[in-house]
Order: C-alpha cells, then sequence, then structure tokens
C-alpha cells in the first residue's frame, strides 16, 4: 500500500535543501553505506563524460552512413551500443527521424525520463512543471518559446517517455552541410535538436 | 485519480525557459550531490526504479509543488531510506549511531561506479503474457487512470490519456510492470506498446489537426475497440 504519511521523514533533516544533502550524505557516509569518492565519481562521469556530444555523434553518423541510419531506425540500442554508449537510463533506445512532414519531440510528462548515455543529465528547462505540463497540448507554442517556426504542412509528434524506452531525434541535416566530414557535421547537432525543441545549426 | 506529479496538458504554468547551450549540467554542487546520493542508496538493492519513482510522487501535493527538482529527489530519498528500514527517524533527526550498518557490505565503492553506470537496469522480460495487439490496431486507454492493484498506487498511465483512442505504433517486446513492481508484487512483464493518439483526440483545442501524442503503455492499460 502506499504510504500517505503527512509526517514524512525528510522533515526531520534541515529545510534548506544544500544542507538537506549535505546531512543525508554525512549519515549515510559514517554509516559505510555511501562512498564520497564514488559520488564524486558519478558527478564527475556526467559532468565530463556523458553528456550531448555522444548523441551528436549518433546523428552525425546517421546523416553521413546510410547503412548506420538504416540500422539506427531498426534497433537504436545494438546500433549505439555498437559506438560505446550504453548504459543507466539508456537500456531500450528508439531513435525518431525528422521529415519535411513529420517533427519528433520527446518529453517525460511524469517525470524526467531522458537518454542520459547519449545526452547527459537533462537541462532544467526539460525537467520544469513548464514544458512537461504543456509540450504535449501545445508543441508548436512551446517550440516558438525555443525560437522554432515549423511549416504548417508539418505535422508534430509528441513521445511521452511514460516507460523505459528513451526516445533520440534525429534532426533533418541541414541545408549546406553536403560533403562535409563526420567531425563538421557532429557540430551542427545540439542537444535540443536531438530532444526536437531545436533543429540542427546550418552550417556557417 | 492520480497524483500532483501526472501534469501533461496542464494549464497555468508559464512559458518555458530554454537555457543557454554553455549552462552547466549542475548549477549547484548540491545538485550534483543530490544526483549523485540517490544514484549510490539505490545500488544498496533497497528498492527499484518504479518505487523510487513511487517515492516522488507520494510527496505531498504542497512539497512537489514548492520543492525544486533535486530537492524532490533528495527528500524522497530520505523518505525511502526511512520506509525501506535503512535509516531511522532517528538517524535522520540527528541521533544517528556510528556502528557498522548491515547493509555495509553492499556500499557502492568508487572503482565499481563506471561498471554499475554501465549495466543500468534493463526492463525487457521475457513474458508468458501474449501480445494481443498488433501494429495499426485501434485500442483505447482504460478509464480512469489508475493503479488497478493498489489504490492510490503508482502508475505510469496519465491522466490525459485516460480513455482516449489510439493506434498501436510499434511493439517494445515484455516490460516489467510499474503498478505491480512499484509495490513489491512482482515484475510481472507484459507487451508494452507505443500507441499513437491524434492531438484532437486528447485535447478540446489541438493547434494543428495533423499532430500526435505517443505514449509508451503497457497492454493492462488498453482495451480494444
Amino acid at each position: 500500500m502506499p504510504h500517505d504519511d503527512p509526517d514524512h521523514p525528510h522533515a526531520l533533516l534541515p529545510p534548506d535543501p544544500a544542507l538537506r544533502v549535505k546531512a543525508l550524505e554525512t549519515i549515510l557516509t559514517r554509516k559505510g553505506l555511501i562512498d564520497p569518492a564514488a559520488l564524486d565519481e558519478i558527478i564527475d562521469t556526467y559532468q565530463n563524460k556523458i553528456g550531448p556530444q555522444n548523441g551528436a555523434q549518433v546523428v552525425a553518423r546517421a546523416w553521413h552512413d546510410p547503412e548506420f541510419r538504416a540500422a539506427l531506425l531498426q534497433d537504436a540500442t545494438a546500433a549505439v551500443t555498437d559506438l560505446g554508449y550504453f548504459g543507466r537510463q539508456g537500456e531500450h533506445m528508439v531513435a525518431v527521424e525528422n521529415t519535411p512532414d513529420l517533427h519528433n519531440m520527446v518529453v517525460c510528462t511524469l517525470c524526467s525520463c531522458y537518454p542520459w548515455p547519449l545526452l547527459g543529465i537533462p537541462p532544467a528547462w526539460y525537467k520544469s512543471d513548464a514544458y512537461r505540463a504543456r509540450v504535449v497540448r501545445e508543441p508548436r507554442k512551446v517550440l516558438a518559446e525555443f525560437g522554432v517556426t515549423l511549416p504548417a504542412n508539418t505535422a508534430v509528434r509528441v513521445w511521452d517517455s511514460t516507460a523505459e524506452v528513451r526516445y533520440l531525434v534525429i534532426p533533418m541535416r541541414p541545408e549546406g552541410s553536403e560533403g562535409l566530414d563526420l567531425d563538421a557535421l557532429v557540430a551542427l547537432v545540439t542537444r535540443d535538436s536531438m530532444i526536437g525543441t531545436g533543429l540542427a545549426q546550418v552550417p556557417k | 485519480m492520480t497524483r500532483v506529479h501526472d501534469m501533461g496538458g496542464r494549464f497555468g504554468d508559464g512559458p518555458v525557459k530554454p537555457d543557454d547551450a554553455d549552462a552547466p549540467t549542475f548549477t549547484t554542487d548540491w545538485h550534483a550531490r543530490a544526483l549523485a546520493v540517490t544514484l549510490a542508496c539505490g545500488a544498496l538493492g533497497q528498492w527499484n526504479i518504479d518505487i523510487s519513482r513511487h517515492a516522488r510522487e507520494r510527496l505531498s501535493p504542497r512539497d512537489y509543488t514548492g520543492f525544486s527538482y533535486y530537492e524532490k529527489w533528495i527528500s524522497a530519498l530520505a523518505d525511502l531510506l526511512v520506509e525501506r528500514g535503512v535509516l531511522t527517524k532517528a538517524d535522520l533527526a540527528g541521533q544517528a549511531d556510528d556502528t557498522a550498518h548491515p547493509l555495509a557490505s553492499k556500499m557502492l565503492e568508487a572503482n565499481a561506479v563506471a561498471s554499475a553506470l554501465a549495466l543500468g537496469g534493463p526492463a525487457e522480460r521475457d513474458s508468458k503474457v501474449r501480445a494481443n495487439f498488433s501494429i495499426g490496431q485501434a485500442v483505447s486507454c482504460r478509464h480512469p487512470a489508475a493503479n488497478h492493484l493498489v489504490n492510490g498506487g503508482h502508475t505510469r498511465l496519465p491522466a490525459y490519456a485516460a480513455g482516449a483512442r489510439g493506434y498501436i505504433l510499434r511493439l517494445h517486446g515484455s516490460h516489467v510492470l510499474p503498478d505491480s513492481n512499484a509495490h513489491d508484487l512482482g515484475e510481472a512483464p507484459e507487451p508494452l506498446y507505443a500507441v499513437r493518439f491524434a492531438a484532437s483526440e486528447l485535447w478540446a483545442h489541438p493547434e494543428h489537426a495533423d499532430d500526435q501524442v505517443i505514449l509508451d503503455l503497457w497492454q493492462c492499460y488498453l482495451v480494444p475497440l
């Protein structure tokens, strides 16, 4: 049964959030339940090693290599695992491709599900009430807040991540990117373009 | 009736505020610490992801609404640690004793972090439950959106989709059922589908006739039409 105790134990900790975290970390460390060095390692992983640069590699390769694109659309989990991107919050991946007729966007209305191995920790706006509440109902108004306006004949498809499947948007390859090598293509892929709140950059 | 976290479609939240491209992953140190403490405690093996999500959802509506994102994480974690018997209320109140904890042998060590994060927690399972729906088939979501096993329990069927008619877009295989797994009732894996809904099926004033919303929904959330 759910426990709807109005006296939640968390109220016993200091109310200031920074102090609340510190107090809990201290209690757990003193009991030998967490290792502060492991916390540093977790933070370093998501601050420095795993982030949207991973997803950009996947997208650029999909633009550059038709065989990889086909494999990615067929079984994204296997395709990105082959590139070395796998793990927590990316156990079951699906890639969805934008076209002139269809623009994909991703949200988690119930919490903050996001493809960590490819995009890292979600930005604050992705976790905000405003994005979670609104993007399923008025995706075009939300897109406008990101400075994106779609043609009237492009349908919007919003993926609400309600299970353990994580979605990666493959943005349309920008005009003027013909003939660019893989590294140059990677530089055009923004984080927001892989969530669907942005477009890939046009080469300068 | 679902809980306060189930906000898809809600009015009144104001504009989305995009960040800068070079915004840091964690805006303050304690955000990073809250995430890391939560992940490290998960490694103690005293709950699963559905239990931990439900702990955040069970924050009172006042706390859920008033807390920032990582305040929800750390507060729900404290609640969960007490609820699962890892810590006591006295521990949280500052009366912790430092004797060795029975779970100390499960502590996540720094040199095991990379492999733990790489392993993740796959949710796909073999299942004896047959897939009843085929690609393209019309279905409707059960109504109301609620856990049918536990009153007030965890579910991943958002209220905005309850009773809505959609079409099976793809079958993801069989996945652990959160409505069961969040309540220590077993993993109960069953077929999971991506289901396509026309925006006009969900909203009184859709922005565009061709817009769609896709939800991942377990077979027991769906009714054949």
